[in-house]
């Protein structure tokens, strides 16, 4: 399995290279770059205008600009940042983080309630609980997770129970870790629920189909003619066989949550990697785009890639190599 | 003419499937309204969508009334007047003094009907200098009514001519893809798996970046819409691509071989219409994808610009969230935005139930 693993890397290098030349290309196609800020700002002398467009070799046609950024990445360089004016390595670690830990706080939480959610569902079918879920469901599913996330943070903005925006306090700092971690989580709740409301609507239904559909099967009704609880044949023998198929889905669903959480981090004003690509997307800061699409990529891979593996380990039918 | 149950055709089965579903009936209707509304908002909108009056900035939606003094009269809007309370916040009251007559089917701004009839008359409208804001007003004192039904033109059909294009490409890519196999299939293949392996967001932030920013607006409209098909068609062409991968072994598709039909005329022709069934629906479900992606790019300001509407710039003014508070009636684009989206998923979820087992004997069949 781990050859495995170790393929399927090898296999997205290319296209990670692939991204990267499209995102080039579609950033230069586009009139204007980020010196033509700087030429309009008076206070720049075109001595230093024109030593900036040696250094990041403006001048120099298109596909030599790209063979030198690949050139760079080898080196571990993702170039320079126009607009912060640091290295993008600088910035993008951070926000690749923070992303990551807002993707995965509604990733957990979006498991966390839709699987018992789904699998109490199932045992109530049709009664009143069931369609009390399926109804919010329905709601929850066509809800966009922006004008959500507007409602909790105007909810917090009343009743100042919840921090609105940002990651940290003024004062993160000075707190001890437990405060820390409480003052994280503080910040994660609006982003977090906004951005698996809908995810836990969708995946409470899948859950809800395979617990039924399982239900149904004649071993199920062998085990209870054993003799078995209801509670041994639900959580032993039921629900074991009703979670498989969802696995596959895993990686998709947190790849969903991470584009997804672009615009709940614009919207939130988490500082993740999709407020930052908004940022160098506006001021046309090429080198900052180019690293934050491929940072998304490897991401993405990462959490498909991690799947598969779960999937594996799971299933014991499944084999790789 | 009756026609029995065994001579229904399978779409004829499907459809009274569909039409039993009573949920389903009703949100196409909703959807009908609402594209109905899109479609002639020039005469619905008492005003244009740009018809601003600084003097009602955030005016609460106006009172329509029936009874003067407990007579009952033909229906009026009470004037306003605007003060300011002790913290400097506008304060609208009712100025019971001024009342304007509500007149229906009056000359007022010009606009196309369908887009090409050049027309004056809007189905109701206040006498001057008195407004009707029905829903409320917004910053500028525009008629939120008015920008919805315009911002409807923009929202509702960005999703139908998306989706249009993307499955256009979609069904090819996966048409050829999978009736070719071989190298072509893997490019093709390694191609949808670059455009999916993007967070989409991400991709579309990119894409727009590559839009000049001296392009007007309608440009800006059908570079909103190629960004948003570029994105769509990759996960559909693996579908289809998985499905002509089987299709190109019946025996059909043989005897048109045989009969030196085109590679191309055997795609189009004899495989595609083989997965229409799942088409319909995923183009149903599809649809709220591309509105919910124009009114994301336009809330952040890079969709559609201002004075133009759209349901997505329209609601940016909500990003600002303490003005929720004071003019609550400026999220009424997201109410709009929901109402569409959810009629569009309660009719794909009743299409596939119903064209499901079309599908399923599909599969048997092979």
């Amino acid at each position: 399995m781990w050859r495995y693993a170790f393929k399927r890397l090898l296999v997205a290098v290319p296209m990670l290279l692939g991204i990267a030349l499209l995102t080039f290309v579609l950033m230069r196609i586009s009139p204007g770059n980020y010196l033509d800020t700087v030429r309009m700002d008076p206070q720049f002398s075109k001595e230093t205008i024109a030593r900036y467009e040696q250094l990041y070799q403006l001048d120099k046609p298109l596909f030599y600009q790209y063979v030198q950024w690949v050139k760079n990445l080898l080196r571990l360089e993702l170039g320079y940042s126009f607009y912060y004016n640091v290295p993008v390595y600088k910035i993008i670690g951070e926000r690749i983080w923070n992303t990551f830990v807002l993707s995965l706080a509604a990733f957990l939480l979006t498991w966390c309630v839709a699987i018992p959610l789904g699998i109490w569902a199932a045992l109530n079918r049709n009664r009143f609980a069931d369609r009390a879920i399926q109804f919010f469901s329905c709601i929850a599913l066509s809800l966009p997770s922006f004008f959500l996330g507007m409602i909790l943070l105007f909810w917090a903005s009343q009743t100042g129970m919840l921090p609105l925006g940002g990651m940290h306090s003024p004062d993160y700092e000075s707190f001890g870790w437990p405060g820390r971690l409480v003052d994280l989580l503080k910040h994660l709740a609006i982003p977090a629920v906004a951005l698996s409301i809908g995810s836990i609507a969708a995946l409470q239904r899948i859950m809800r189909g395979n617990m039924l559909e399982v239900l149904g099967q004649k071993y199920i009704l062998t085990a209870h003619a054993k003799g078995l609880s209801q509670r041994r044949v639900v959580y032993h023998h039921a629900l074991r066989n009703a979670i498989n198929p969802l696995i596959t889905l895993l990686g998709y669903e947190f790849s969903s949550l991470l584009s997804g959480a672009a615009l709940i981090e614009i919207i939130c004003g988490w500082p993740g990697l999709g407020s930052l690509m908004l940022t160098a997307v506006r001021s046309k800061d090429v080198y900052l785009v180019m690293a934050s699409m491929m940072m998304g990529g490897v991401l993405f891979i990462i959490g498909n890639l991690l799947a598969d593996i779960a999937l594996a380990k799971a299933d014991p039918r499944i084999r790789y190599d | 003419m009756t026609k029995n149950a065994e001579h229904l055709s399978e779409f004829q089965i499907a459809l009274r499937g569909f039409t039993q579903n009573r949920l389903a009936v009703s949100c196409a209707y909703v959807l009908l309204v609402l594209y109905a509304g899109a479609l002639l908002a020039g005469f619905f909108a008492p005003y244009s969508f740009q018809d601003e009056d600084r003097n009602y900035s955030y005016a609460p939606p106006t009172q329509v009334k029936i009874f003067d003094n407990g007579r009952f009269v033909a229906p009026y809007v009470p004037g306003m007047k605007l003060t300011f309370d002790e913290y400097n916040a506008r304060i609208y009251v009712i100025d019971p003094v001024q009342k304007y007559s509500i007149r229906f089917f009056v000359p007022g701004d010009t606009y196309r009907l369908f887009g090409v009839f050049p027309c004056r008359h809007h189905l109701f409208s206040v006498d001057s200098p008195g407004r009707i804001y029905l829903l409320g007003a917004d910053a500028r004192g525009r008629d939120v009514f008015s920008r919805l039904l315009y911002g409807a033109q923009v929202s509702l059909s960005i999703g139908l001519i998306g989706v249009f294009i993307s499955f256009a490409i979609g069904l090819l890519v996966g048409g050829i893809s999978g009736y070719y196999g071989g190298r072509l299939d893997n490019f093709l293949m390694r191609l949808c798996e670059m455009v999916m392996m993007v967070p989409g967001f991400y991709l579309l932030l990119a894409l727009r970046a590559a839009v000049p920013d001296n392009f007007n607006s309608l440009q800006v409209y059908f570079a909103i819409i190629i960004i948003l098909s570029f994105i769509g068609w990759a996960g559909l062409a693996r579908i289809i691509r998985g499905m002509c991968l089987s299709l190109r072994e019946r025996e059909y598709v043989l005897a048109a071989k045989g009969l030196g039909l085109s590679d191309i005329k055997i795609i189009v022709r004899h495989i595609l219409p083989h997965t229409l069934s799942y088409s319909i629906f995923a183009v149903m479900l599809s649809i709220p994808g591309y509105i919910l992606g124009e009114s994301g790019l336009s809330l952040i300001g890079l969709g559609i610009q201002d004075p133009y509407a759209s349901w997505g710039n329209m609601l940016s003014d909500a990003m600002s969230i303490v003005r929720i508070k004071f003019a609550p009636w400026i999220l009424w684009p997201a109410f709009c935005i929901f109402l569409t989206v959810a009629c569009f998923n309660v009719i794909g979820d009743a299409l596939r139930d119903c064209l499901d087992p079309m599908l399923k004997s599909e599969g048997e069949n092979t």
